[in-house]
């Protein structure tokens, strides 16, 4: 199931005696050897009274499992947990396998703040995987900020936020932005927007931000409009569309009204793989096709950082793992994807400090970088974001997407974008 | 806004747009008809009517699920048969509920409120335990999908046109049985006076478990029909839930005529504001409108005249 390459970079000498020793000797004393000997010792390696014993350290997963959300997040809650497994296979975290406490948010803010600091207060977890929405995240804020915690947060989001207790894995507005719009400008020519959200701070502040890039290019906004969440009826929108022929139509709507949208964009009988509009979205990951139908999506473009069909060693073994531990018809987006860096950020952070301590965890996480990560090279930025590419995908029949531009450098995370604002 | 368009574009665009209205003049009727039904003749405030909805669409998504695999060529009509299939089901579940629980509560109306509200939650969990939390795409017969041109540039999708049939012929249906037959007058009897209707001989049990299953099984098929435009996950059924109690409540709750004329009001309203507004300030312009009207007239648009 695990590569060695996984563990290249982020192995300590230590780490690399423990292994060998672990081959050369019989179980029993393997596992004597692991605390015994190996493992630095847990005084020195926990000065703040965190849940870590002489073999286990706890980490706390928060998503919601029941509820609205469960649709989205069901995907990070699988690709933390296979982390962890990979990472406890390889022999833990300084020594220490990970234990996990799972906590359910149940897609309500006040239960996310409330499990956060259960998981920090009572169970004294080293570090937490968890959110989805900014709602929650700006829910459990607060919590980490007055506990000290880390939280690893995975999900791609609107930016203008950079708290010392939380890394971002995923994408800030401006990354996943500015390249899509570049490339649908150069590749197709575009000259008119029509920019369409759901009406919430994620798709306003997006849009704001491309209208801004769109405007600095010289070229035109035709159209701009939110939909409240949960909305089912886009036939006006589209007719609006219709009689405003832009080049490109810039959509982030999310949720179920996205399936609404696309099915009732197709039934209007614009088609997607004509290209007359080019549909560009930053809102349906493979996870939302599912519900979609690929049927209903082809021909469509995506601006994220992660596609399943990434063609690269590091993402031919992640897919195939999680596959063989979550079913062989699941799909991976790219939060799930951004889910699944947690652990391993969090791992080499611990192993660059020699601590599980949270100070001296965020201490050494800036720099923290990760050559196995599934879509490629990610580096931790002095601002907790991630450094990582920019891609685009071809929406395709049968739900995936074809990766048909990828930026040459790594994007540099901008949460507070100056110019944008 | 108009001086770049020509006098055709805008014509088509206007026509698609009257066309805009009227499919979701028709998907309101067919997700409140249910809802009418057993809110405006039973009294029951069920808030479990978009889950009725939702098992409607797993049905659709099963039915098609097993024509592809085993009757692929029979694939393109699947969606009668799913249609049948989720009314069965619904009608049944609504059934089984009434006998359970609603008939405990007729005479606390609003407890109903609160029971439905927990049957609600109880299903959308029941739903993410069998079918995943993750949203399912339910694949359509290719002649649903696409649109028809009838000149260049109007264009009518074709499951509106679908959505539209489905509801005329649903209304007829529900008209014809409520006021041309002699269950519909029993159930009207029963709604006027339940002591009076049972001393004349008829039976008020099954005439309560009839019209709730009913009601039911009309949102079983509304759901199955929206799989068409909506999408199908266990909470899907949350996105319907105050558009209906919106337009049942707005035309009167015990008149089914009522009903069609606020769907009819509420869906012009809103599709022509959302061409001229942005999509959520026509929505705050409607919910505004009808907030005012329900003021000057508690009752609704229409209201029966009875004595009480």
């Amino acid at each position: 199931m695990l590569t060695p390459s996984r563990s290249r970079s982020t192995h300590s000498p230590l780490r690399r005696r423990l292994l060998q020793g672990m081959l050369a000797l019989p179980l029993s004393i393997m596992m004597l050897g692991q605390s015994a000997f190996a493992a630095p010792a847990t005084a020195a390696v926990n000065t703040t009274g965190l849940a870590v014993t002489d073999t286990t350290v706890k980490v706390g997963i928060l998503h919601s499992v029941t509820g609205t959300m469960a649709i989205s997040e069901t995907g990070s809650v699988q690709a933390e947990k296979l982390a962890i497994d990979q990472i406890n296979a390889m022999g833990g975290v300084l020594g220490r396998k990970i234990e996990f406490i799972q906590e359910d948010g149940a897609s309500d803010w006040p239960t996310f703040a409330e499990k956060s600091k259960k998981l920090l207060v009572n169970d004294k977890v080293a570090a937490v995987f968890g959110c989805w929405t900014s709602a929650s995240r700006k829910a459990v804020l607060p919590v980490f900020e007055q506990y000290n915690g880390m939280l690893y947060y995975p999900t791609f989001y609107e930016g203008l936020e950079q708290s010392p207790n939380v890394i971002y894995t995923g994408q800030e507005a401006t990354q996943q932005i500015l390249a899509g719009i570049d490339w649908v400008v150069k590749e197709k020519g575009a000259k008119s927007f029509y920019l369409l959200g759901s009406d919430y701070i994620w798709p306003r502040t997006s849009n704001k931000i491309a209208r801004k890039h769109i405007e600095k290019l010289g070229l035109k906004v035709v159209g701009e409009e939110y939909y409240p969440l949960g909305h089912t009826q886009f036939n006006s929108v589209i007719n609006k569309i219709k009689l405003k022929k832009p080049d490109v139509i810039y959509a982030i709507v999310v949720g179920g009204s996205n399936v609404a949208f696309y099915k009732q964009l197709k039934a209007a009988g614009i088609d997607m793989t004509k290209e007359k509009p080019v549909v560009l979205t930053i809102s349906v990951t493979e996870d939302e096709i599912l519900g979609i139908g690929g049927e209903n999506m082809v021909g469509a473009y995506a601006s994220m950082k992660y596609f399943q069909s990434l063609d690269n060693p590091n993402n031919k073994a992640f897919v195939e793992a999680f596959k063989a531990k979550w079913g062989k018809d699941i799909v991976i987006g790219d939060v799930t994807q951004a889910a699944y860096l947690g652990p391993w950020l969090w791992k080499a952070a611990v192993e660059k400090a020699g601590s599980f301590d949270i100070d001296k965890v965020r201490a050494a996480s800036p720099g923290i970088e990760l050559t196995t990560a599934p879509e490629g090279y990610v580096r931790i930025h002095e601002n907790h974001h991630l450094w990582s590419k920019t891609r685009i995908g071809h929406a395709q029949m049968d739900g995936q997407y074809k990766v048909v531009y990828e930026t040459a450098d790594l994007m540099e995370p901008d949460p507070f974008p100056k110019g944008y604002q | 806004m108009f001086a770049d368009y020509s006098m055709a574009e805008l014509m088509s665009i206007f026509a698609m747009q009257g066309f805009a209205g009227l499919t979701l003049f028709s998907v309101f009727v067919l997700m409140a008809l249910g809802l009418a039904i057993i809110f405006g003749q039973m009294g029951v405030i069920n808030m479990a009517h978009g889950e009725f909805m939702i098992l409607g669409a797993y049905v659709t998504y099963l039915t098609s699920n097993i024509f592809a695999e085993y009757a692929q060529n029979l694939f393109s009509i699947y969606f009668f048969v799913a249609m049948i299939l989720a009314f069965v089901a619904t009608f049944l579940l609504g059934a089984l509920v009434e006998w359970g629980m609603i008939r405990f509560l007729y005479k606390r109306p609003l407890d109903t409120l609160l029971a439905t509200w927990g049957l609600s939650l109880i299903l959308q969990q029941i739903y993410r335990s069998v079918f995943g939390a993750r949203e399912v795409g339910v694949t359509l017969p290719d002649w649903l999908m696409g649109s028809v041109a009838l000149t260049d540039s109007i264009e009518i999708p074709i499951n509106g046109l679908f959505v539209m049939g489905l509801t005329v012929l649903i209304s007829i249906a529900v008209f014809i049985m409520m006021f041309r037959s002699r269950w519909g007058g029993q159930v009207r009897a029963v709604v006027q006076n339940r002591t009076m209707a049972g001393a004349v001989g008829i039976n008020t049990e099954k005439v309560d478990r009839i019209t709730f299953a009913l009601g039911c099984g009309i949102a079983g098929v509304a759901g199955s029909a929206f799989t068409m435009i909506g999408s199908t996950g266990p909470t899907s059924g949350q996105l319907y839930i105050v558009d209906t109690f919106l337009v049942v409540v707005f035309g009167g709750a015990s008149s089914l005529l009522g009903t069609i004329a606020s769907a009819f009001t509420i869906s012009q309203a809103q599709s022509s504001m959302e061409f001229f507004l942005s999509g959520s300030m026509a929505k705050v312009l409607t919910l505004l409108v009808v907030v005012g009207i329900l003021m000057l007239r508690p009752q609704g648009l229409f209201a029966l005249k009875i004595r009480r």
